[in-house]
C-alpha cells in the first residue's frame, strides 16, 4: 500500500479494499522498520493514529467520509497540535503540549485525515538542512550522507521514503520546496494568505506560508483543497474563495507560455541540475508550451534582502518565549533579567540566537531605515521584477536549487554558504506568489527539482502544469531503493 | 561594517539572551558575515521606492469589537513552569 499516491488510497478506501486502520498500520510498521535510520519523526502518534483511523472508517462506512477520510498524514512540528507534543525543533519547546490546534491540523482532522505523527524540522524553521534541529539532523533516504534539505526536512523524508502518503509543510525562505527537490518528492507553497497561520507556530510573518509535500500534483492539489481558506483568526488570511484544485489538473497546457529567467541560470548552478532542468523544459515544448526569455533583475538582492526581513521578524515573533507561561525555564534564575536571558540562551540553538540577534540588530535604534526599511524597499523592487514577468509569461520555470543533496556537515560552519542553498526560492517569498517544486530527474543518483512559480492565487494553475508533466514523466514514481 | 565585541554584547541584551564569553568570538566573527552580506543592498539606489511590509499591500481587517475567546486559563496554565493561585510566578521584582 505504500507505494500508492493518495488519489489511489483514497480510491482504494471508497472501494473497501483495505481499511483505514489497516492502512494506518501499514505506515506505522514502515515508520518503526524505517525511520531509526531517517529520523524524519520527532514523534509518533500511534494510538491516537489508530482512534482516527477507526472513527474514519465508521464514517466511510456511513458514507460521512471526503476523498480525505482515513488518509493517514504527518504534519511538521510546527503546527499546533491539541495534547500532543509540539516542539518546532527545538528544546525551548521540548516540554510542549500546546492546548489547542492550529487551524490546518483541525481542517484535516474535519475532513477524516489520520495523524502519523509530527516531522522534524530545523529549528524554528530556520534552516536549510535539517540539521538545526535539537532532535538531530534528519537523513535523505536517496543518500544517507546526505541531507533532506529543510527546514521541512522530515516531511519531505518522510513522504520520499514512503513512511508516511503525504505530509504538511511550511514555506519562509523555500522550506518547502527546497526539500521536496531534494528528496525527489512534489511541494508546494501557496500564495501568502491562502493557507492560515493560526497555530502555526510563526517565524518571519510576512513571509511564512503552509503547504503540501506529496508524491505528485495530484496529490497536492488534494490536500490543499482542505488546507486553504479563509480565516479570521489569521488577520492576513485573504478572503477568496477556494477552487476545486483537483477539478482543472487536466485542462490542457497547449500554448502555455512559461518564462525562464536568465538569473536563475548563471554562476553557482551545477551543471548536472541544469541538464535535468532544460530537459524538463524542452519536455514541456513537447507538451506545447512555449519557452519566453525573462528577466528578474533585482534576484540577486533576494538573499540580502531576505536576511535583513526574516531575522527581524523573527526577533519580534520568538519574544514571546520568555520561561515564563510556557515552553523551557532555566534552574534557579537569580532575578527576572536572569530568567528571561538564561532560559532564552539555553533553550535556543545557535542559528535561532543569530538570527534573533541579527533582527534585534537590524530593528535597534540608529538601524532602522539603514536595515529594516532599505530591505521592505528592495522587497518591492523584487516583487515589481515578477509584475513585470508575468505581463509576458503565465508561469515562470527553473531550477529549484543551485545543486542537489548535498552531505552532512558540509556547509554548517558557514551559514552564508547554507543561506545561499535557498538563492531560488527565496524571492517568492518576499513576493508573496505561490511555488512548486516537482521532481525532474536525476544528478549523480541524487534528485533534481523543476520550480514552477505562479501569479498570486494561481495554485490551480501551477498544479495543472505540473500534473500534465507528470502524466508524461515518472520521475515523481521513483523510490529510493532501500524503501521500496 | 564590522562589529566589536560590545556590540554582540549589547545586541545579546537587546534579545535578551545569555551567551557565554567563549561563544562571543563565533557571533561576532559570523554576525560581521551576515551583515557584509545584508549590505549588498546598498548598492540599490531606493529612493523613491515605497516600502512593501505585506505581499498584497493588504491592510489589517477590523473586527467588531466584541468578545471572541473564552477564558481557558486551566488549559493555559497547565503547561506553564511555574503557577499558584491562577498567577504566573517569577522571581521578586519589587522588595
Amino acid at each position: 500500500m505504500h507505494n500508492k499516491t493518495i488519489a489511489e488510497l483514497s480510491a482504494g478506501l471508497k472501494d473497501k479494499q483495505f481499511s483505514s486502520e489497516e492502512l494506518t498500520r501499514a505506515f506505522i510498521e514502515r515508520a518503526k522498520q524505517f525511520d531509526p535510520k531517517l529520523n524524519s519523526f520527532i514523534t509518533l502518534t500511534e494510538d491516537l493514529a489508530l482512534e482516527q483511523a477507526r472513527q474514519a472508517d465508521q464514517r466511510i462506512q456511513a458514507g460521512d467520509n471526503t476523498p480525505l477520510t482515513g488518509i493517514p498524514i504527518a504534519q511538521k512540528d510546527i503546527f499546533c497540535t491539541k495534547d500532543v507534543k509540539t516542539s518546532c525543533g527545538s528544546k525551548m519547546l521540548d516540554n510542549f503540549y500546546s492546548p489547542y490546534d492550529a487551524a490546518v491540523v483541525e481542517q484535516l482532522n474535519n475532513t477524516g485525515m489520520v495523524l502519523l505523527g509530527k516531522t522534524n524540522m530545523d529549528e524554528f524553521a530556520m534552516g536549510s538542512s535539517n540539521e538545526t534541529s535539537f532532535y538531530g539532523p534528519v537523513k535523505n533516504p536517496w543518500d544517507l550522507n546526505t541531507v533532506p534539505g529543510g527546514s521541512s526536512g522530515g516531511s519531505a523524508a518522510a513522504v520520499a521514503a514512503r513512511i508516511a502518503p503525504i505530509a504538511t509543510g511550511t514555506d519562509t525562505g523555500g522550506s518547502i520546496r527546497q526539500p521536496a527537490a531534494l528528496c525527489g518528492i512534489t511541494g508546494m507553497k501557496p500564495t501568502y494568505g491562502r493557507v492560515s497561520r493560526y497555530g502555526m507556530i510563526a517565524f518571519a510573518s510576512s513571509l511564512d506560508q503552509a503547504g503540501p509535500l506529496a508524491q505528485s500534483a495530484e496529490d497536492a492539489a488534494m490536500l490543499l483543497n482542505a488546507m486553504a481558506g479563509f480565516d479570521t483568526r489569521d488577520s492576513t488570511s485573504t478572503e477568496l474563495a477556494v477552487p476545486d484544485y483537483q477539478s482543472t489538473l487536466n485542462a490542457d497546457i497547449n500554448g502555455l507560455k512559461i518564462g525562464i529567467p536568465k538569473e536563475y541560470f548563471g554562476d553557482g548552478l551545477d551543471a548536472g541540475v541544469q541538464s535535468a532542468i532544460e530537459e524538463a523544459l524542452k519536455e514541456y515544448e513537447k507538451l506545447g508550451a512555449q519557452l519566453v526569455d525573462i528577466e528578474l533583475p533585482n534576484s540577486a538582492l533576494s538573499v540580502p534582502t531576505y536576511y535583513v526581513v526574516a531575522p527581524a521578524e523573527c526577533s519580534s515573533n520568538l519574544s514571546r518565549f520568555d520561561g515564563v507561561r510556557f515552553g523551557y525555564r532555566c534552574e534557579n534564575p537569580l532575578d527576572l533579567e536572569d530568567l528571561y536571558k538564561r532560559s532564552r540562551g539555553e533553550g535556543f540553538g545557535p542559528e535561532v540566537k543569530r538570527r534573533i540577534m541579527i533582527g534585534a540588530y537590524a530593528l535597534s535604534a540608529g538601524y532602522y531605515d539603514a536595515y529594516y526599511i532599505k530591505a521592505q524597499k528592495i522587497r518591492r523592487l523584487i516583487s515589481e521584477d515578477f509584475k513585470e514577468a508575468f505581463k509576458k509569461v503565465d508561469v515562470i520555470m527553473g531550477p529549484t536549487t543551485p545543486t542537489t543533496a548535498f552531505n552532512i556537515g558540509e556547509k554548517t560552519d558557514d551559514p552564508i554558504t547554507m543561506y545561499l542553498s535557498d538563492v531560488y526560492t527565496i524571492a517568492v517569498n518576499l513576493a508573496g506568489l505561490p511555488g512548486m517544486s516537482i521532481p525532474a530527474g536525476f544528478s549523480e543518483n541524487k534528485p533534481v527539482g523543476l520550480q514552477l512559480i505562479g501569479n498570486y492565487f494561481e495554485e490551480a494553475k501551477l498544479l495543472n502544469v505540473a500534473h500534465q508533466y507528470q502524466l508524461n514523466t515518472d520521475w515523481h514514481r521513483q523510490i529510493p531503493g532501500e524503501f521500496k | 561594517m564590522s562589529l566589536q565585541k560590545e556590540d554582540v554584547e549589547k545586541i545579546a541584551h537587546l534579545a535578551q539572551l545569555s551567551i557565554n564569553e567563549e561563544d562571543i568570538p563565533g557571533y561576532l566573527e559570523e554576525l560581521s558575515k551576515i551583515l557584509h552580506l545584508v549590505e549588498q543592498m546598498n548598492a540599490v539606489n531606493t529612493d523613491n521606492v515605497e516600502p512593501m511590509a505585506h505581499p498584497q499591500d493588504s491592510s489589517q481587517r477590523l473586527r467588531e469589537d466584541k468578545e471572541t475567546e473564552i477564558n481557558q486559563r486551566d488549559a493555559f496554565q497547565k503547561i506553564a513552569p511555574q503557577v499558584e493561585r491562577g498567577f504566573y510566578l517569577v522571581p521578586r521584582v519589587i522588595e
